[in-house]
């Protein structure tokens, strides 16, 4: 590894400040299991780290019936499932949290750095964009929020400034009768990762029969996370049932850009991303239903 | 260009302070500035568990810490899992259901199954299985290794009742 100098910042204005005097010569760290590889192997070679871990901002972890969930940036995926009402409520977040290599990656990765660091197969990515989350990301001029399902650009590209950073990730507070969840495919059940990914969230009605809302995010299909806007269109006013599942799958399906690569061919994909619909929408309202 | 930095933290309840440079890995602290090398390094980049420490209560893969990150924080290496008195059950139960050939997982493997009973005393067989899937054993098919866990388990569970 290159040697570099590292900086324990403490506020969010420092780390920004640092950005923005180094700019790609300075990167940001939390959890680490990314970046550090990526610094062993020589992928990145910055004269700067900064540890932001020691920021209030990004270490909040809070939920209330008004403002939803606030996921700090340096959050590791462990605190997610360790919080009992973050669980309660947000399933299909869990479901992502708890996937994400081991559990010792688990100790230390965060969601925010898995969406920073924009990986097509991102597990955390398709749940989050179900959810509507919000990044929220600081910069030399305040603060701005980027829905999560427009964040990535390309592989590994994101919407952040070289002087920006991800202080948070908000999920929106659950409305009556609505969940989420994830699946994904991978060939061994743990420490893998996804050949597809499909997030959903949908919103019952009081008598719990019609789906008022749902959206639908696909992993691994495409240069980024893709959000699939009109599968989750297609569901609203149905009532729950096979017939408005298969014809979401099916939206979900055509909307996939799939490659062949060494985890799956791009036929396999689509039929994946078909059966994992399906499958997510079914958990979700059951969870929903319950 | 040197960046070295002292940091100060507790290993294995012994306060400890150290000089490292940046670009050092916790693991090569442990390894090549602390000489305590019964942590392994394996793959070196997350996958195997054979690095496995436990710090502030939590199991991470120490190749993927920084050694400069552990300024003011607590680590419990596989040193640190016997006590005075003699080997740790787990220790115990990895000989009697000869639960390791070479060796090189086992200290990844020992650190990463304490964690589990520190957090869940009486795991299931699946909880076990789920819980070292981080840790690569290339010799002994884990079967031997989920065995003495659970053994182990059930022999601290009845210490803490007697």
């Amino acid at each position: 590894m290159q040697a570099f100098e590292y900086i324990p910042a403490t506020t969010v204005n420092e780390a920004i400040a640092i950005l923005h005097q180094q700019g790609d010569q300075a990167r940001l760290i939390s959890g680490g299991t990314d970046l550090i590889v990526q610094l062993r192997e020589g992928r990145r070679k910055p004269k700067i780290v900064v540890d932001i871990k020691r920021i209030p901002e990004v270490n909040q972890l809070s939920y209330n019936l008004i403002d939803g969930l606030t996921i700090g940036a340096a959050v590791p995926c462990y605190k997610l499932y360790g919080s009992a009402v973050i669980k309660e409520t947000y399933p299909g977040l869990i479901d992502a949290a708890s996937l994400i290599g081991g559990v010792q990656i688990q100790g230390r990765a965060t969601l925010g750095g898995n969406l920073c660091n924009a990986s097509p197969a991102a597990d955390s990515i398709p749940a989050l964009i179900a959810h509507n989350a919000i990044a929220v990301v600081a910069g030399m001029n305040g603060e701005r929020h980027i829905p999560v399902q427009d964040f990535c650009t390309s592989p590994g590209r994101t919407q952040l400034e070289p002087d920006e950073m991800l202080v948070s990730i908000q999920v929106p507070a659950p409305r009556a009768h609505s969940y989420g969840a994830y699946l994904r495919f991978t060939p061994r059940n743990e420490m893998d990762i996804a050949v597809v990914g499909v997030g959903v969230w949908v919103a019952l009605d009081d008598t719990r029969v019609v789906i008022t809302a749902a959206r639908i995010a696909l992993g691994a299909v495409g240069p980024t996370p893709l959000f699939v806007n009109e599968a989750g269109a297609s569901l609203v006013g149905q009532p729950i049932g096979s017939q408005a599942i298969e014809k979401a799958a099916l939206i979900a399906q055509l909307a996939a850009k799939p490659i062949t690569d060494m985890r799956g061919s791009a036929e396999q994909r689509r039929h994946l991303v078909a059966v994992l619909t399906r499958r997510a929408l079914d958990s979700a309202i059951a969870r929903a239903s319950a | 260009m040197s960046n070295k930095t002292v940091v100060q933290a507790t290993i294995n309840g012994e306060e400890v302070e150290f000089l490292c440079e940046t670009r050092q890995s916790l693991l090569e602290v442990l390894r090549d500035v602390l000489r305590l090398t019964g942590t392994k390094e394996g793959c070196n980049n997350g996958n195997c568990g054979a690095c496995n420490v436990i710090l502030e209560g939590v199991l991470v893969n120490s190749c993927l810490v920084l050694g400069v990150e552990v300024q003011g924080k607590s680590i419990t290496t596989i040193e640190g899992i016997a006590s005075p008195q003699g080997l740790h059950p787990l220790q115990q139960k990895f000989l009697e259901h000869a639960a390791l050939q070479c060796g090189i997982c086992t200290p990844g493997v020992l650190v990463s199954a304490k964690a589990l009973l520190d957090r869940h005393p009486h795991p299931s067989e699946h909880e076990v299985r789920h819980w070292l899937a981080g840790n690569l054993c290339r010799c002994t098919g884990y079967d031997k290794i989920v065995h003495a866990i659970l053994d182990a388990a059930d022999v601290m569970s009845a210490e803490v009742t007697k």
